[in-house]
């Protein structure tokens, strides 16, 4: 126990928490790259796997992307991405941004695609368009998934922002990364700890943030809709 | 960093060949030990889940909850107990399959159809005979699709796992990264991936092969 008592003296030292290497600085920049990372992945999958699943194709692509995005381990991708960047930011928000991809591309189509046939029917017969069809009827119902990938997508984000110290970046990464290469087990745990706190926050807030979106007759009292992966798909590779 | 080395230096492969075979055991090793140990756990976890239903909700949350812990930040915390061990691999590695496990188990078992389970209660079958005669082979595509995706997932993970040490073709990645030099981390990377995808198709080809009557088009 006395290793724990170190570790919450840690966290307790207030000259710990200030200046550039102190905990809220790295917890600041933790957020930072991960926030921008996911404002450009949000604005790249959503539109595609939304369009994609609204005209029903690609669904090879959007489907089997995710499995592609598992298969590429982001530590590799992190580290190709510092040879073709400089040291820092880039290399971190690249590697971020293309493993925040998969997961929403495929469940915003998945989501769409799985909506209730009769329901668009419906719509179409009531005389909406394409355009409000997707509006009305598909976003709504979608939802739940579309947002699923959401907080599937910005868990990995916050995850793999720690292994942006690596590059050169700094976050709370650098705790962990730091204290591995001196042996200060202390640092290493306190850094270790708090990204684990952070993510799982992300987890529950995002959780909040599905359940608040998801429009009140879908609300069903039995949890959260899990990330589309019950079942995998045949991956691309195999067909 | 923009040098103008090569992205693979082929000598340097030829050279380092037994190095990289050894990874690539390692790294395979470490993957079917924490996939192995998983199904192990997850499926009387997942036994259990259906037969007490109340569990199965706070059994995903736990789950759930560690999934969404970094692989690095996990790592780390076992540091104190488990030191830079391969046990702390395992551990941190078999932690992350059980919520892809046991939830892809449960599914596969709850859409087995009740008529079907009825039937073999008729013709006399106890409940382990049923579950491993019936129910476990109809159950098998959803079961191996979580068996993939936690394959997958785990090869990907032991990479992060060379940064205490024991992380088979990540050591490559890492030693890539420290010298600055791409070739070790091109061939870490490329084989990781290749071991993925080998997986992937291997164990979908495995399952087709072990229930037939799931032919593409079905799940």
């Amino acid at each position: 126990m006395d290793f724990l008592v170190e570790v919450a003296a840690y966290f307790n030292d207030r000259a710990n928490w200030r200046g550039e290497a102190g905990l809220a600085n790295l917890i600041g920049e933790h957020l930072w790259v991960s926030a921008v990372a996911m404002a450009v992945a949000l604005a790249v999958a959503l539109p595609l796997g939304l369009v994609l699943g609204h005209l029903g194709r690609g669904g090879v692509v959007a489907i089997n992307v995710s499995n592609i995005g598992r298969a590429l381990p982001s530590f590799a991708v992190l580290v190709i991405a510092l040879q073709v960047s400089s040291i820092g930011t880039t290399p971190a928000l690249v590697a971020l941004v293309a493993l925040a991809i998969p997961p929403m591309v495929t469940n915003s189509y998945v989501g769409i695609r799985e909506v209730d046939d009769e329901l668009v029917e419906s719509g179409r017969g009531m005389g909406m368009t394409g355009r409000q069809v997707f509006t009305g009827v598909e976003l709504p119902v979608a939802i739940p998934l579309v947002m699923a990938g959401v907080r599937t997508a910005a868990v990995q984000v916050v995850g793999t922002a720690t292994l942006a110290a690596l590059v050169g970046y700094g976050g709370l990464g650098a705790l962990v990364v730091l204290g591995l290469r001196t042996g200060d087990n202390v640092e290493v745990f306190a850094g270790a700890l708090a990204v684990a706190v952070l993510a799982l926050a992300t987890e529950v807030v995002l959780g909040r943030v599905q359940r608040a979106l998801t429009p009140a007759p879908l609300r069903r009292g039995q949890g959260r809709v899990e990330e589309v992966e019950a079942v995998a798909p045949r991956p691309i590779w195999a067909r | 960093m923009a040098s103008q080395q090569p992205w693979v230096d082929w000598q340097w492969v030829v050279g380092h060949r037994p190095l990289i075979v050894e990874l690539v055991g390692e790294h395979l090793e470490l993957t079917v030990l924490a996939v192995a140990i998983g199904t192990a756990v997850s499926f009387p976890l997942a036994l259990a889940a259906r037969r007490w239903t109340r569990l199965y909700p706070p059994l995903l949350t736990a789950a759930g909850v560690v999934y969404a812990i970094p692989s690095l930040a996990l790592f780390s915390l076992l540091l104190p107990w488990t030191g830079l061990s391969r046990t702390t691999a395992l551990i941190g590695l078999v932690g992350y399959t059980l919520l892809i496990l046991v939830r892809n188990i449960v599914a596969g078992l709850d859409g087995v159809p009740d008529e079907v389970r009825e039937a073999a209660s008729g013709l006399g079958y106890g409940n382990v005979r049923r579950l491993v005669a019936v129910e476990l082979p109809l159950a098998l595509p959803a079961i191996v699709a979580g068996v993939r995706i936690a394959t997958v997932t785990t090869i990907g993970l032991v990479t992060v796992a060379a940064l205490i040490g024991h992380g088979g073709l990540g050591q490559l990645i890492l030693d890539g990264l420290n010298r600055d030099f791409r070739t070790p981390l091109v061939v870490g990377s490329a084989l990781s991936v290749a071991m993925a995808a080998t997986a992937d198709v291997g164990l979908l080809l495995a399952q087709r092969r072990l229930s037939p009557w799931s032919g593409p088009g079905r799940p």
